[in-house]
């Protein structure tokens, strides 16, 4: 794991207009990314998703973005114009959305979707573009590629469509990628399998990866480094191996308050929020 | 207070709950766990007459149940639902909500209920004519809790009541649930897919997969984790978090 | 819209978005405020609400705003073009077009409004049946909705006309029975996507009865689509009034309808113009009023649009 900075994101802010005012969604936020595994983990309305879309000029419409920076090795993703962010977008950074459902065409084979994904950003006829999605489909463990390719997305089943979208992000071969909750939707098991998933994939080919979540706990057990966000701010920012030692009281309130299985029944510690935390 | 035997239910040709027996004492906590399929929520709406098809023996207070259920059923036994956002009617205020059950059996005071369930479930009254978009996920599971409780049951049949709220306030909804559990001598099976949840609510427990009942435990033995079906331990490894060492380990029970 | 004897009250915009209303009242008054804003920002819809307000003020101030009597025969102005003394001209009788118009429009909204009030509730009651209990109810009802949706509205209204007879209360009541069936689909479909929704499953284990399912919990939210679709459905039902009056199956001469004024007109269209097209601007400014109200409500109350 090389240390050269990937993204460096400098006082990140998010405005949505809205009827009712102005609504500060991530509020000064700064980072810088490596070639490593990067969790922001955050409640909802804490900025998490955000910050993960407005990376990627993904806000919505009514919605503001401003930067000191935002730079992904030499583009400056605060000035793109829409042609330019066709070729940063899918090509060099991904992102994997929560549901799947959502995220495919529900009129058209999987692999035709994957097949698209891939030529949209390499001129490779038909043949190797097949090639290339039955090698992916493969990657994603997929057990029987062939079947699954001539499917459609309502064929399968959550975790098979979440590795679906995995195979469709990662392989334009991007160099980073944003993962929003993918894996929510998904029972606990399947969830690490797809989480394993795409542990192994993002390792070998030495991709960066943001992985948004709720779940403090799973995030620090899977990623190297860990922001954790509250109402716009990062509040926390430490080693996921030092996650028992976090100082700020939001993480520690977090960490307290999940049920344990210790047969103790008597009442859950309650997060008192102290309106200090979300000025930063 | 709930006595299930031999429950079999069916979806159309699909067999969804296969044999399943519970016992809960009054005043007990029963706990589901199982992931998605497993049939731990068609437990639930078959005892609450949502389910058409099934068979077997459901007791309830001494009572066997029939294929309709009758309104003094609904003022015993109520249900929460998973998802705070679709479980209130989006175009009636909260003060409808509450007041209709009320008024459907008759209760009388409709005025005096209303105030009295919002404040056991600790909202203030100033929630009383907001519509459901104007609350936040926590507000509104606890206005669904309210609903139930307002026809003063006895037993509360809780469908993953926390799995759609974040952790802070999934907290505060389980003490809140635990409190009015210990206040009102209620009764709850509760079903949910996060074992913790279910360890730390509930004083039995079972676990379930494809219809079937794989594993009962007490509180006690889980959080010794000494479970012995490989499928519960598998379930029971999976709450520890990503390890790649043990999702290698995992095998699918499909 | 909202309560214009409120309006001059200070804190009136903050009693309405409040987020603790203290009153029922209060709660739905700060709903359909927010829905107000929203529609006041659609500039075409607001067009569409002044036509039809227009449209309303005209049919109760006609006989103020009517300059001349509008059956008044006078054979020495036949056919005069407008002008200063008539502004829109006179029919082959003499009579005042304009005074024709403006007592015309309160048939125009005599036939919108009843078919509206009769074929509305009637297209829910059996889409919601339809809907909510499956099954064969579903199947009956439906085929009998079919039936009447595989002919074209306006023959199927002219055929009920010509059975029942000419005459302005019989082309409502065709029109009402043409104008159901969509109602009935709509509500169907509607009623189909929340049947199963957890709110209504709630609602049953509170011991909801059925009818109250229906009345009180499905029927709100089929009522937005409805109200788009009827009133988009207003234009076309003024214009099927008017081809009814046209063919002389609607309003009875003299009534000064405006269907019945076009027909009238057409005999002389290609020297007096006026006489044909004033009314049929008329019927053209009205149905285009609705339409774009229609498109404006659809913003406003369509649950898929926002949030």
């Amino acid at each position: 794991m090389s240390n050269e900075t990937l993204l460096s994101v400098k006082n990140l802010e998010v405005t949505f207009n809205t009827p009712k005012g102005d609504v500060h969604a991530v509020r000064g936020v700064s980072f810088d990314l490596g070639r490593e595994r990067l969790g922001i983990v955050g409640e909802s309305g804490s900025g998490k998703s955000q910050t993960g879309r407005a990376i990627l000029g993904l806000t919505a419409a009514n919605g503001k973005i401003t930067a000191d920076q935002l730079q992904f090795h030499d583009v400056d993703l605060a000035n793109l114009s829409p042609k330019q962010w066709r070729k940063v977008r899918g090509a060099r950074i991904s992102m994997i959305m929560q549901d799947p459902k959502y995220s495919l065409n529900p009129v058209m084979t999987i692999g035709d979707q994957i097949i698209e994904a891939y030529r949209e950003h390499h001129k490779v006829g038909a043949k190797e573009a097949r090639r290339r999605a039955l090698e992916m489909l493969e990657a994603v463990k997929i057990r029987d590629p062939e079947r699954v390719f001539n499917a459609y997305p309502h064929e399968a089943s959550g975790g098979m469509g979440q590795r679906v979208m995995i195979a469709m992000m990662l392989i334009p071969d991007p160099e980073l990628i944003i993962a929003d909750e993918p894996t929510s939707a998904l029972d606990v098991t399947v969830q690490l399998q797809v989480m394993a998933i795409l542990d192994d994939l993002v390792r070998d080919r030495g991709m960066a990866l943001i992985f948004i979540s709720h779940d403090l706990q799973l995030v620090s057990s899977f990623c190297d480094r860990v922001l954790v966000m509250y109402q716009g701010h990062v509040v926390e920012e430490l080693r996921a191996s030092e996650l028992h030692n976090a100082k700020h009281p939001y993480t520690k309130g977090l960490l307290n308050c999940l049920p344990k299985m210790d047969g103790d029944h008597s009442d859950l510690p309650i997060l008192e929020r102290e309106a200090s935390w979300a000025e930063g | 207070m709930i006595e299930i035997s031999k429950l079999n239910a069916w979806f159309d040709d699909n067999h969804v709950l296969k044999d399943v027996d519970i016992s809960v004492p009054t005043n007990g906590s029963f706990g589901l766990v199982g992931e998605s399929g497993s049939g731990k929520s068609t437990v639930l709406r078959t005892i609450t007459g949502l389910v058409d098809d099934w068979e077997g023996n459901i007791l309830v207070n001494n009572k066997e149940l029939g294929p309709k259920r009758d309104k003094t059923f609904y003022r015993l036994v109520q249900m929460v639902f998973q998802d705070p956002f679709g479980s209130l009617h989006p175009r009636h205020t909260i003060d409808r909500i509450l007041t209709e059950p009320v008024n459907i059996h008759g209760l009388g005071n409709s005025d005096a209920r209303v105030v009295e369930a919002l404040n056991q479930v600790g909202l203030d009254n100033a929630f009383r004519f907001r519509y459901p978009h104007q609350l936040s996920g926590g507000q509104r599971q606890r206005v669904a809790i309210a609903r139930a409780l307002i026809l003063e049951p006895k037993i509360l049949l809780l469908d993953e009541p926390t799995s759609a709220l974040d952790v802070s306030i999934q907290a505060e909804v389980l003490n809140l649930l635990g409190r009015l559990r210990r206040e009102l001598g209620l009764t709850y099976v509760m079903v949910s897919h996060d074992l913790a949840v279910v360890a730390h609510m509930c004083d039995d427990i079972a676990i379930m997969n494809h219809g079937r009942i794989v594993e009962r435990a007490t509180a006690t033995q889980l959080a010794d984790g000494t479970l012995e079906h490989p499928y519960s331990q598998q379930l029971y490894k999976a709450a520890g978090g990503y390890d790649r060492a043990v999702v290698d380990s995992f095998v699918d029970w499909d | 819209m909202n309560t214009q004897t409120h309006i001059s009250k200070p804190g009136l915009k903050n009693w309405l978005t409040s987020d603790t209303p203290q009153s029922r009242f209060q709660a739905q008054c700060g709903r359909t405020w927010l829905g107000w804003i929203k529609f006041t920002e659609n500039k075409l819809a607001m067009v569409g609400l002044s036509i039809v307000i227009g449209l309303i003020l005209v049919t109760i101030f006609a006989p103020i705003l009517a300059p001349y009597d509008p059956l008044a025969a006078d054979l020495t102005n036949r056919i005069q073009p407008p002008g200063a003394e008539h502004w829109f001209g006179t029919d082959q009788l003499g009579r005042d077009i304009l005074s024709r118009l403006i007592y015309g429009a309160q048939y125009t909204l005599l036939i919108v409004g009843l078919v509206a009030i009769t074929a509305a509730p009637l297209g829910l009651l059996v889409g919601t049946a339809a809907g909510f209990f499956g099954g064969w109810v579903d199947a009956v009802l439906m085929r009998i909705t079919d039936i009447f949706l595989a002919f074209p509205k306006l023959i199927l209204a002219l055929a009920f006309v010509s059975a029942l007879g000419p005459g302005i209360e019989n082309a409502i009541l065709a029109i009402a029975i043409t104008a159901w069936p969509p109602y009935a689909r709509i509500a169907r479909a509607e009623t189909i996507t929340v049947r199963k929704a957890d709110y209504i499953e709630a609602a049953r284990l509170q011991g909801t009865s059925n009818l109250g399912l229906i009345i009180g919990h499905i029927t709100p939210m089929c009522m937005s689509s409805l109200v788009v679709r009827v009133t988009l459905d207003m234009a076309g039902m003024i214009l099927i009034a008017a081809g009814l009056g046209f063919l002389g199956l609607g309003a009875q001469p003299p009534m000064p309808e405006w269907g019945a004024m076009v027909s009238d007109g057409r005999q002389f269209l290609l020297e007096q113009w006026w006489v044909a097209t004033v009314p049929g601007l008329a019927i053209f400014v009205v149905s285009l009023g609705f339409n774009l109200l229609g498109d404006g409500l659809r913003d406003v109350l369509d649950p898929r649009g926002g949030d």
